[in-house]
């Protein structure tokens, strides 16, 4: 029996396979499509303190092998997600992520510490969403500004907390070195590349919001490489994600350093992706004979 | 419950200019999908990550197929048209809610726009009461006109005047004084705002079926959402996703 197994931040999962915060919903909706117990950990959509109407339409455009997105993290507010999605998500045998979002560090604060009696297992902060005005990526992308948010939650935290960075930043092993300075337990990256489409035809934005964040496969050497900088800089596990689509995708972030891999857009072009890519590494294992997922997390120096 | 199947192409015809009938088996699918729904196609060039979302025509559930009727509005619908019989295409359906078919109304109004028309057509089939089904067209391309006729009464709108009533839906209405207990409408967003304000001004129930961009198509990613009157239930502001509470609307809870 190969171990499958990964530690994170002192939490065990059953494979290193989650679901990037975001696209798989915050109430079980793939649950429709197949056993959410099959992965090591579900990640919900951002969390704030009160419910966010989200940005308007269109929010999403197809680019080729991406899309752009602007959601402006929508949310029901964490009231509605402890009381309604959270027991949902925990029928499913499997860790729960809650991705945290806001404008302040009060905000942050607020619904970290709400949800410190909830049975959640990690936090998952966002300082990185490139779609919305304040907050979120204000806190993500000077080093300084990233250090103190995250001492800030570390304070008000009971579960182990992941910063997940952006790769909009001059220097990401910076940024790691800083999340890690403040108090990290994990690491999460990449979010997504700000990027924009315009219809010729219409000349207009393709999306309300014009610039959206790009993810999906084309940003993939872009999130290795990353993932890859931030792994050799800090002593944290990282949590490697951007365009993993298959069970090969997911070993090649492991092998750059990934202790633990998301599927995000992917889940888009197949709800049945991120189960399909825990598969693929048990496949990739027996194929190399490899007994222990551990052995590939940054084998690749 | 949603099914991913691989369905097989059974027929596929263009049947004006830029739209084609697709036949597909899909059986599961078939046996539990409702008009108004939609299915989410899936291209097989792997660059287009996005299915498409498209809306049901026609249902053969004891031949366990579906029709879809689409306009080739880029790569990858344009990669849809190409399919020959015995192609596969991957689907995952049926999604949305469909539109309401027990509401016990004497007569309805079925109003669909370019096309917005397909829908009209398994909904004709199935909707009880009598049916005036009014369609508008750009052109004399009447498409799906003999698959109308069968369980409606048809009337025509074009807006080069070349069939019917020149002009759109609701000239066609008001040129042939139709009148109903109801409207249900599928097209593009000018011509549903004006259903919603004609059907409120003649005390109509109006349900109207509509369109955004998607990416899951199953309620999770908050893409797709429209505006709507009070706050919903699921996102907890005032919004609704078109995909799974959706496509179809009474037309009092959103704004268009």
């Amino acid at each position: 029996m190969r171990n499958m197994s990964v530690k994170l931040a002192g939490v065990e999962l059953k494979n290193p396979v989650m679901t990037a915060s975001g696209t798989f919903g915050s109430s079980g909706e793939y649950g429709e499509f197949y056993d959410l117990g099959l992965l090591g950990a579900v990640v919900t959509k951002g969390v704030a303190n009160v419910p966010w109407p989200g940005n308007p339409t269109p929010r999403i455009a197809e680019t080729k092998s991406g899309m752009l997105n602007a959601i402006g993290l929508q949310n029901p507010g964490v009231e509605v997600f402890i009381e309604r999605d959270l027991p949902l998500l925990r029928k499913y045998d499997t860790k729960i992520i809650v991705n945290v979002c806001g404008k302040t560090a009060e905000d942050y604060c607020e619904v970290v510490e709400r949800l410190s009696d909830q049975p959640v297992d990690l936090l998952e902060i966002n300082v990185s969403c490139p779609n919305v005005k304040e907050g979120g990526i204000a806190f993500g992308q000077r080093p300084e500004a990233l250090e103190a948010i995250t001492r800030e939650v570390k304070r008000h935290a009971k579960q182990p907390v992941i910063m997940k960075l952006s790769p909009n930043v001059t220097d990401i092993a910076e940024m790691a070195r800083a999340a890690e300075a403040g108090g990290a337990d994990a690491l999460s990256l990449i979010n997504t590349l700000t990027g924009m489409k315009i219809d010729i035809h219409r000349r207009t934005f393709a999306i309300a919001n014009k610039t959206g964040g790009l993810s999906g496969p084309a940003v993939k050497p872009v999130a290795v490489r990353m993932v890859y900088q931030a792994a050799k800089a800090v002593s944290l596990p990282v949590i490697g994600m951007g365009g993993i689509c298959t069970g090969e995708d997911a070993v090649e972030f492991l092998l750059a350093g990934a202790s633990a891999v998301s599927v995000g857009t992917a889940n888009f072009a197949d709800p049945f992706a991120a189960r399909n890519v825990a598969r693929g590494i048990e496949e990739y294992m027996e194929k190399y004979g490899v007994e222990d997922v551990s052995e590939l997390i940054g084998a690749v120096r | 419950m949603k099914y991913q199947e691989r369905a097989v192409v059974t027929e596929q015809r263009r049947i004006a200019d830029g739209i084609y009938s697709l036949w597909l088996r899909a059986e599961r699918i078939a046996e539990e999908a409702r008009p108004g729904q939609f299915l989410s196609v899936y291209c097989k060039d792997e660059s287009r990550l996005l299915p498409r979302p498209i809306s049901i025509c026609e249902i053969d559930r004891a031949g366990g197929r579906l029709r879809l009727v689409y306009r080739v509005a880029g790569a990858g619908t344009a990669e849809f048209s190409h399919c020959r019989e015995g192609d596969v295409l991957e689907t995952v359906g049926p999604l949305g809610n469909g539109f309401p078919l027990d509401r016990g109304y004497g007569r309805v109004l079925l109003m669909g726009g370019g096309i917005g028309v397909p829908p009209m057509v398994e909904l004709a089939k199935q909707l009880p009461g009598e049916k005036l089904v009014v369609s508008g067209y750009r052109g004399g391309e009447l498409f799906l006109k003999e698959e109308l006729e069968r369980n409606a009464k048809l009337y025509v709108a074009t807006e080069d005047g070349s069939a019917g009533t020149r002009g759109n839906v609701l000239d066609a209405v008001r040129e042939n004084g139709l009148s109903a207990d109801a409207i249900f409408a599928c097209g593009p967003a000018p011509m549903l705002r004006a259903l919603k304000a004609y059907a409120a001004e003649n005390g109509m129930d109006c349900y109207l079926s509509l369109e955004e961009r998607m990416a899951c198509g199953i309620g999770a990613c908050l893409a797709c959402v429209c505006a709507s009157k009070d706050v919903d239930e699921h996102t907890n502001v005032k919004n609704k996703r078109i995909c799974k509470d959706g496509p179809v609307f009474a037309a009092e809870e959103i704004e268009l």
